[in-house]
């Protein structure tokens, strides 16, 4: 498939149309959607309308945005108005939003074409894609495998060649981790620099909108689309996009590179190696390379399953069967709140939301939430001396390749070990990159991670361009 | 009402009230109130999945108002979110400032001189509003009800004094001085009727010196009679409770206004577990001097300082008009007694129109102005109307606004001329001799009834110190 | 250190959180949560009484908007949501007690 780039400029030139674009992209969803289960709604009627209102533009040669005719997958925890919104639950099951999330809204404006709404484990909460309520997503580089998650089914969109890019979320490690698993680039911004109004919250402090694309240019791209301030969203940064495309082959020559024993620790060896191999091609491109410890970060997974689940307990708690989606009759409110609680969310949804419920609960505040954010400002201080000495952190971004079905659901404490590479920069509100590099076990992708402080997504984006030509993707 | 010898409530007060911004707290939607329902709604307050809050500004400088008048610091402050499960709350938390309020302390005299500590005056919204259907309309007995959310997300302050008050007198007076002065500050409309100012008490009993007892909370005061009512019944009910070697058992309790007492509503082990914590969807409030200067220079004088000033325009008033004077203030109608003394209105009649007339028509005071009130207490005054015409022309300018020269002369008030008046008193003297008799012999009492006759002939078009000024002429 | 996390600690948050738990998920909630509470214990060791907590990352202020009216929803629309509605509004059964 085209890159996200290419077919911009070929709809901008008039070499090809957004139109013809879109009828290739719900070709290749109709080859394998079945088998995948990449999609769970696709908007025919919206996209095509969408394509013929670029295409219509073209030839009455009005402009057309940075992402003219492009064709992208929408994770489906992300408003579109009139569009089948789930959050891959039966408690939103049929609901259309009278609303477009700021990142819909943007889209538009940039040109690009929704095609459709993508499979996630529900409200984003797993690592497999195996906790959504409409069936697993498969990994369409080996079906037998997962694609990770949560932002599963937006990562395989893109790996299979079904749309160039596509969003996800990430509050853990959502957009990365699958994006590892997939082969693929995954960006997870700075909090605040892409809004989250209409992006249905998992954990609000930590929960942040971004790409997933083949390439490093096409996740600039998208990602300069989408960020900027926006009025709706209080915590979102003052400052408008920033410049990332016109950076992403600025190289990484004078830059210090930090490879952080933490965030390779545990992980198999061919993932190491990896690490390695990564960390070398960025010094053979003129970086320093230093090694780093950072012990805090041993913390982040404890910490941050106390906030997300705190944060989820109460934000799930409207779905309450009284406004919108799904309702189970009952005597009265509080069973009729009840049994449609109990009927709509799925077991780990349940069991975040009574892990938050009990850390948030008189008594258990102080020695579980309150000390989760202490810990989390312990963090952000051990994140703030690493940058002292580095201007990158460098690490893997999974602890394996993807792995197979039902290989981590009974565990839960197992599945939330994945996240473990992923989770410290939610907690410190900072920016990161995984980049595909090299294969392991079964010719499986390995995705590396650069970490930067806040605001670094244009040097993180270079250095992850360097990776990629260094992997064989010039 | 007093309590059994060496008994002493202890009661202090939480005050709700709206504050009257354009739009609601969190988002654009009209703050309107009793609009056709659910039509003031948006996915922020509706709390749609995805949608998040921003703060209002205008609702951040009437919250500074009110600490300001009250004498509060303002600091600093933060947002948590209080969870709790009800149909009425759209998000099932409400957004509410929790131990960083962005008013912290303060106090408020009482016009007896008592001073009430204010512990804190922080922000919150609003929730939706239920219907019951079924039963007796009420919640409890309903088998279905509905709600409207154009009131969810309304800006609220809730204020909450120390446990200062010692009597259901006192706490109706901390209760009007406060009305009074959020309506000062342009917060609020005071309209505890309509629910956009509304108290919980909490009310406790003790012999004098000893330490605090165990208190009760009650809900539902919607008038400053009811808030009275309550505390009487719930502090004799507490004191009866322990005479008979009970206990009281802290609670929270509903007033019924029809059966004039309280019952239980939730017991403290039955009381939630909020679950307090900051709301991530908000950043800090730090409203830095320059802020808070911009408000404070636009506070009007408050209720204290116009009581001084227009009591000082009274000298020897009466009981009577002490208590006119209260109405006045606590209504904010006193800008229309200063201008007409400043016009040449007697103080007395300036200030009873106010009380009376002015108080009645509340509701449309925007049709009046200053200058034509005072133009109709003028034309009273002078004589060219009595003073039944100018109560009717005060409630025809409130109703339909106008100038008040014109609305008397379609009302048909217009001065009797000297003429018709001397024909007419000529006529009454020829019908009435023995009456006339005895006047002219000095029973200055049978004025009146040629004034009353006057009256009856002319449909009460005459003035009275005309029709006096007549008779002595002739006597 | 949080004393270990009791059966009936699950059944109490479980009604806080409006959901009902079968037996068979009382037990597995139990052990489950346990576990990940176990784990989160490497942070009492901690002594970070001078620490400040932090809810957000980065530290904005005063962030507001003007107090100006924008545009509502349509009220079919809202209402076409609701999975029961009467007269306009949104219809629940029987409530059972005053908000607290
Ligand atoms: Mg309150
Ligand atoms: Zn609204």
């Amino acid at each position: 498939m085209k890159s996200a780039a290419r077919i911009a400029r070929e709809v901008q030139s008039g070499e090809t149309t957004a139109t013809a674009e879109l009828e290739a992209s719900f070709a290749a969803i109709s080859r394998r959607n079945g088998e995948l289960n990449v999609f769970l709604h696709v908007d025919q009627e919206g996209a095509r309308d969408q394509a013929a209102h670029i295409d219509a533009r073209v030839a009455r040669g009005e402009p057309v945005g940075a992402l003219a005719g492009v064709p992208i997958a929408i994770k489906d925890n992300l408003c579109q108005i009139g569009v089948p919104t789930t959050c891959s639950s039966k408690i939103l099951e049929g609901w259309r939003p009278p609303y477009n999330a700021t990142v819909i809204d943007r889209l538009a404006l940039a040109g690009a074409v929704c095609v459709g709404k993508t499979n996630l484990d529900e409200f984003a909460m797993g690592s497999s894609t195996e906790n959504s309520a409409f069936g697993p997503t498969r990994n369409p580089l080996d079906p037998s495998r997962v694609p990770g998650g949560s932002s599963g089914g937006s990562a395989a969109a893109v790996a299979a060649d079904m749309t160039p890019i596509a969003l996800g979320s990430d509050t853990g490690g959502s957009i990365r981790q699958p994006a590892a698993l997939c082969g693929i680039v995954g960006v997870k911004p700075t909090y605040g620099l892409v809004s989250r109004y209409g992006l249905i919250a998992f954990a609000s402090s930590l929960d942040q909108v971004g790409p997933l694309a083949k390439t490093v240019l096409d996740s600039a791209l998208l990602l300069e689309a989408i960020a900027g301030h926006d009025p709706r969203d209080s915590t979102s940064l003052p400052e408008p996009s920033p410049s990332l495309v016109a950076h992403v082959e600025d190289g990484v020559a004078g830059l210090r590179v930090a490879l952080v024993h933490e965030l390779v620790e545990g992980a198999d060896p061919e993932v190491l190696e990896a690490v390695e191999r990564a960390t070398a091609a960025l010094a053979d491109a003129g970086a320093t390379v230093v090694q780093l410890s950072i012990p805090e970060i041993r913390l982040a997974l404890s910490a941050y399953y106390l906030i997300a689940p705190a944060e989820a307990s109460s934000n799930l708690a409207r779905f309450d069967g009284v406004r919108y989606g799904l309702r189970v009759d009952a005597k009265n409110v509080t069973a009729m709140m009840e049994a449609t609680r109990t009927a709509g969310f799925g077991a780990e949804v349940k069991r975040r939301i009574m892990l938050g419920t009990y850390a948030l609960s008189a008594g258990y505040y102080d020695a579980y939430y309150g000390q989760a954010l202490k810990v989390r400002t312990h963090m952000i201080d051990a994140f703030a001396r690493a940058y002292r000495e580095a201007d990158l952190l460098i690490g893997a971004t999974t602890p394996s390749v993807a792995f197979a079905f039902g290989e981590k659901t009974t565990n839960p404490m197992a599945m939330y070990l994945s996240d473990v590479f992923t989770i410290p920069t939610n907690l410190a509100g900072e920016a990161a990159v995984s980049v595909p590099f090299g294969t392991g076990e079964g010719g499986l992708p390995i995705g590396v991670q650069l970490l930067g402080p806040g605001r670094s997504e244009a040097r993180l984006l270079a250095a992850a361009r360097v990776l990629e030509i260094a992997d064989g993707r010039p | 009402m007093s309590l059994p010898h060496g008994w002493e409530m202890v009661v202090g007060l939480e005050v709700h009230t709206e504050l009257q911004t354009a739009t609601k707290m969190f988002c654009g939607c009209a703050n309107a109130f009793g609009a056709v329902p659910n039509t003031s709604v948006c996915p922020v307050c509706l709390g749609l999945p995805g949608a998040l809050p921003v703060l209002n500004e205008r609702a951040i400088d009437l919250a500074m108002a009110i600490g300001m008048a009250l004498h509060s610091t303002i600091s600093p402050s933060t947002f948590h979110r209080k969870n709790y499960f009800y149909p009425d709350m759209p998000k099932d938390f409400q957004i509410s400032q929790y131990d960083l309020p962005i008013n912290a302390g303060g106090y408020l005299d009482l016009p007896d001189s008592t001073r009430v500590t204010i512990e804190r005056a922080h922000l919150e919204e609003d929730t939706g509003k239920s219907t019951h259907l079924g039963g007796s309309g009420r919640i409890h007995g309903a088998d279905r009800s509905l709600v409207d959310y154009n009131r969810s997300g309304v800006p609220l302050v809730e204020i909450v004094s120390g446990p200062d008050i010692r009597s259901s007198t006192q706490a109706r007076l901390y209760a009007s001085e406060l009305r009074a002065i959020l309506v000062a500050t342009g917060a609020s409309d005071g309209r505890m009727e309509e629910g956009s100012m509304r108290i919980d008490a909490n009310v406790s009993v003790r012999h004098a010196d000893e330490p605090f007892g165990t208190r009760c909370e009650i809900k539902n005061l919607n008038s400053l009679r009811s808030l009275q009512r309550a505390i009487d019944y719930e502090a004799l009910r507490q004191v009866e409770l322990l005479e008979g070697g009970g206990r009281v058992r802290q609670e929270t309790r509903h007033w019924d206004e029809n059966l004039g007492a309280t019952s239980t509503m939730r017991t403290k082990e039955e009381a939630e577990d909020y679950r307090y914590f900051r709301e991530p969807d908000l950043v800090d409030l730090a409203p830095d001097i320059a802020w808070q200067d911009r408000v404070r220079a636009g506070l009007p004088p408050m209720p204290a300082e116009r009581r001084a000033t227009l009591s000082a325009r009274l000298v020897g008033a009466n009981d009577a008009q002490l208590d006119a004077l209260e109405v006045v203030i606590d209504l904010g109608l006193d800008p229309f007694v200063h201008h007409a003394i400043d016009a040449g209105v007697d103080p007395g009649l300036a200030l009873a129109r106010g009380a009376n007339e002015l108080a009645a028509g509340l509701e449309d005071i925007a049709r009046l102005n200053r200058d034509a009130f005072s133009a109709t207490l003028l034309m009273e005054q002078r004589g060219e109307l009595s003073s039944t015409q100018a109560k009717t022309v005060l409630g025809e300018l409130l109703a339909h606004g106008g100038e008040p020269g014109t609305v008397a002369a379609a009302k048909g008030f217009e001065q009797l001329s000297a003429d018709t008046l001397g024909t007419t008193v000529a006529e009454l003297l020829a019908q009435f001799p023995s009456e006339w008799e005895r006047y002219r012999d000095g029973d200055e009492k049978l004025a009146q009834f040629f004034i009353g006759q006057v009256m009856r002939i002319t449909n009460g078009q005459a003035n009275g110190k005309a029709v006096v000024a007549e008779l002595r002429a002739r006597r | 250190m949080a004393p270990p996390l009791r059966r009936e600690d699950v059944a109490h948050v479980a009604r806080l959180a409006r959901l009902t738990l079968s037996e068979a998920e009382l037990d597995m909630f139990t052990e489950q949560l346990g576990q990940v509470l176990e784990h989160a214990n490497d942070m009492s060791a901690l002594a970070l009484d001078d620490v400040v907590a932090t809810a957000h990352p980065f530290g904005l202020t005063n962030v507001v908007r003007e107090d100006v009216v924008t545009a509502s929803l349509e009220r079919a629309r809202v209402l076409e949501m609701a999975p029961d509605a009467q007269d306009g509004r949104f219809a629940v059964p029987q409530i059972m007690g005053d908000a607290p």
